[in-house]
C-alpha cells in the first residue's frame, strides 16, 4: 500500500501521447485549407510554411465558377468549367431528400413490423434481414442498368432511386427500437379509441424524436460521402454531386502536375458541412457511436 | 448481421417480438399502407437486382447487345484469373494492415481517453476523420503524400531521409492506402473500444488497485480480457467493412501501380465499367457475397463464444 511515491511521468507523457493523436486527426485538415489559400502559381515554392506568403482566396473563387476562364488558368486552373455551388446545392438536395424520405418511411415500415398484426410479417422481415449481409456492390450494377433502362441517367430520380423509400438497415434499426418501447402509452391511447395509424403519428413519431435523428445522421452523412453511386449515375454536369465533381476534377487535372490548390479548395467545401455537424450535433455523434460500442 | 462501419448498433429489444394480446385483430390494411413504400423499394432496387444479377453471372454481356447464356462459364474463368486471385490477395493484406493498424491505435487511444478524460470536445475532434468524404480524404493524402511537393516528404527530406513515392511505388502504395484508411477510422475505432471501457465497473479497478497492480498491467490483466466482447464486435465489423474497400483506392492509386492496391471491389468495378464485362463482373460480385456470407457466419460463431465475463 505505502509504495513510495515514484514522480510520475506517466501521465504527462499519456497526455502528450493524446494530444499527439489529435493533432495527427486534425493537422492534415489544416494543411487542406492551408494549401487552398495559396496562390497556384507559388505552391511549387511555397509548400512548406505554416501559412502561405500571399494568402488568397482566388482558388475559392476559380472552384465557384466566379472567374472567368482565363484567370482561373492563370491561377494554376485546367480551364475546365467548375461549378462548385451547384455541386453543393446537388449534394445537399440530394442527401437532404434520401434522409428525409427514408427516415419517415423506414420509421413506418419498421413500426409496421415491430407492432402491426399481419400475415407474411416474419417472412418478409427476414427477407430485408437477409439483404443487409449484401455487399452493396451486388446490387449496384443492376441496379445501375435499371436506371439506364428507365433513361434516368443524369436526373434526380436516377440518383435518388434505391435509397429514397429505404434500407434493410434503417428499417432494421428502428423496429428494434419500437419494439424495446413500453406498450402501455399506446395501449392507453388503444383505449382511448385512436387507431394504431394514429398512434404511431401522434404518440409513437413523437416519443421517437432521439433514435430518429441518430438514424438521419448516419445517414445523412452515408449519402453526403457516397461516391461510387453518384459517380456512375449522374456525372453529368447538372445533377453532379460534391463528391462526384471532386473525382472528375481530380481526372481533369493533369497527372503530372494536379491542381493541388484548386482541389484542395474544393475539398475543404466538401467538409463544411461535417463541420458544422461535429459542431451542432458533436454530442448525439459521439454518444451514437459509443452506444454501438457498448451494445457491441 | 452484417454492420457496415458507422452503423449505430440497433437499440436492444425489450420484450419478446410475438406478444400479442388474444383477440387483437390483424391490421392488415393499415400494415399494408405503412409497408408499400418499403416493399417497392426493397422490391425494386434489392430484389430484382438481385436476381437480376445472379441471371447476368451466368451470361456473357458488354451492356449494349443482349446479353448470352454462358451456364457456369465466367465461375470457371475466375478459377483460372490471376487477377482475380491477386486481388483477393490485395484485399487480405490490406484488411491485415487496416485491421492491425486501427485496433492498435484504436485501443492505445481508447485506453488514454479512458484513463486521462471526459471531455466530449476531444472526443467529437478525434471523429473528425472519419466523417470526411472518403473522396476528401483520398485526394487530401494524394496531396500529403505527393512525391515532390508533398508535406509528409517534406517531413522526410528536413529529417535527412530520401523522399519516397508513397502511392507510386508498389510496395508502399498498399500500405499507404491502409494508412489513409486508418487515419480516417481510427478515431471511430477508439470510440467504439472506449465505450467498451466504460462498461468495466469502478469496483473491478479499485480491486486491482489494491492489490498493488499497475495501470500497464491492470490494462493488460484486468481490462483487455473484460472488453473481450466489444473487441470481437469491431474486429468482425471492421473485418467486413475493409473487404468493401474502393473509395480511398479509386482516387488515390486506381489500383495501381501494377495491381499492387488492386482490391476486389475495385476489380469488379473495372470489369463492369471500364471493360464493360457485366456478366464476368456480376460473378465476381457473387463470389464476394459469398465471401462475406462466410465471414458473417464465423462472425456470429465468434459474438456468440465471446459472451461478457460481466454478464
Amino acid at each position: 500500500m505505502n509504495r513510495p511515491s515514484r514522480i510520475r511521468i506517466g501521465r504527462p507523457l499519456a497526455w502528450a501521447c493524446l494530444i499527439l493523436a489529435v493533432l495527427i486527426s486534425l493537422f492534415p485538415l489544416y494543411w487542406m485549407l492551408r494549401t487552398a489559400i495559396t496562390p497556384g502559381r507559388e505552391l511549387a515554392g511555397d509548400n512548406a510554411g505554416l501559412l502561405p506568403r500571399h494568402p488568397t482566396l482566388l482558388n475559392f473563387e476559380r472552384v465557384l465558377g466566379l472567374t472567368t476562364r482565363e484567370e482561373a488558368r492563370a491561377a494554376g486552373g485546367s480551364g475546365a468549367d467548375l461549378d462548385f455551388f451547384r455541386y453543393l446545392r446537388n449534394s445537399i438536395l440530394y442527401t437532404g431528400l434520401v434522409t428525409a424520405v427514408q427516415t419517415l418511411l423506414c420509421a413506418m415500415a419498421g413500426y409496421a413490423f415491430a407492432r402491426l398484426r399481419f400475415p407474411g410479417r416474419d417472412l418478409l422481415f427476414g427477407m430485408f434481414v437477409a439483404a443487409l449481409m449484401v455487399p452493396p456492390i451486388f446490387t449496384l450494377l443492376p441496379n445501375f442498368v435499371l436506371v439506364k433502362e428507365l433513361g434516368w441517367l443524369d436526373t434526380v430520380p436516377g440518383l435518388v432511386a434505391p435509397g429514397l423509400l429505404m434500407t434493410p438497415f434503417a428499417v432494421f434499426f428502428l423496429r428494434q427500437f419500437f419494439l424495446g418501447v413500453p406498450r402501455d402509452v399506446e395501449q392507453a391511447a388503444l383505449i382511448d379509441g385512436a387507431g394504431k395509424g394514429l398512434i404511431f403519428w401522434r404518440v409513437v413519431l413523437p416519443m421517437s424524436r432521439g433514435p430518429l435523428l441518430t438514424l438521419a445522421l448516419t445517414t445523412a452523412v452515408w449519402t453526403w460521402n457516397d461516391y461510387l453511386w453518384p459517380l456512375l449515375v449522374a456525372p453529368g454536369e447538372e445533377t453532379r454531386v460534391l463528391t462526384a465533381a471532386l473525382g472528375i476534377f481530380l481526372k481533369q487535372s493533369p497527372n503530372t502536375a494536379p491542381d493541388w490548390t484548386g482541389l484542395m479548395a474544393g475539398s475543404v467545401l466538401s467538409i463544411i458541412p461535417v463541420l458544422l455537424l461535429v459542431v451542432f450535433f458533436g454530442r448525439r455523434l459521439v454518444d451514437s457511436i459509443q452506444f454501438s460500442g457498448m451494445k457491441g | 448481421m452484417l454492420l457496415r462501419q458507422g452503423e449505430p448498433a440497433a437499440p436492444p429489444v425489450a420484450g419478446p417480438a410475438h406478444r400479442l394480446k388474444a383477440g387483437t385483430r390483424g391490421d392488415g390494411r393499415l400494415a399494408a399502407a405503412f409497408l408499400a413504400p418499403a416493399l417497392i423499394g426493397f422490391g425494386l432496387f434489392y430484389l430484382y437486382p438481385a436476381l437480376r444479377g445472379a441471371w447476368y453471372s451466368m451470361t456473357d454481356w458488354n451492356l449494349l447487345s443482349r446479353p448470352r447464356f454462358v451456364g457456369l462459364d465466367n465461375y470457371a474463368r475466375l478459377l483460372h484469373d490471376p487477377l482475380f486471385w491477386n486481388a483477393l490477395k490485395v484485399t487480405a493484406g490490406y484488411v491485415v494492415l487496416n485491421l492491425g493498424i486501427q485496433l492498435l491505435a484504436g485501443l492505445g487511444l481508447a485506453a488514454l481517453l479512458h484513463r486521462l478524460t471526459r471531455s466530449l470536445v476531444l472526443r467529437s475532434l478525434l471523429v473528425v476523420p472519419w466523417l470526411v468524404p472518403n473522396v476528401t480524404t483520398g485526394l487530401l493524402w494524394m496531396w500529403l503524400l505527393d512525391a515532390d511537393l508533398g508535406f509528409v516528404n517534406h517531413l522526410l527530406t528536413g529529417a535527412g531521409l530520401p523522399a519516397q513515392g508513397f502511392l507510386t511505388s508498389p510496395d508502399l502504395a498498399l500500405p499507404s492506402v491502409a494508412v489513409i484508411t486508418s487515419w480516417s477510422g481510427t478515431g471511430y475505432t477508439a470510440l467504439l473500444l472506449y465505450a467498451g471501457m466504460l462498461l468495466v465497473p469502478r469496483h473491478v479497478y479499485e480491486a486491482a488497485a489494491l492489490d498493488g497492480s499497475g495501470e500497464i498491467r491492470t490494462f493488460f490483466r484486468v481490462t483487455l480480457p473484460l472488453m473481450r466482447p466489444i473487441l470481437a464486435f469491431v474486429l468482425v465489423v471492421s473485418l467486413i467493412d475493409s473487404f468493401q474497400l474502393f473509395d480511398a483506392v479509386a482516387v488515390t492509386t486506381k489500383g495501381g501501380p501494377v495491381n499492387a492496391t488492386r482490391v476486389i471491389y475495385h476489380y469488379i468495378y473495372e470489369q463492369a465499367f471500364t471493360h464493360f464485362k457485366m456478366g464476368y463482373a456480376s460473378a465476381l460480385a457473387l463470389s464476394l457475397v459469398l465471401v462475406l456470407g462466410v465471414l458473417t457466419f464465423v462472425q456470429m460463431r465468434l459474438l456468440r463464444a465471446s459472451t461478457s465475463d460481466l454478464a
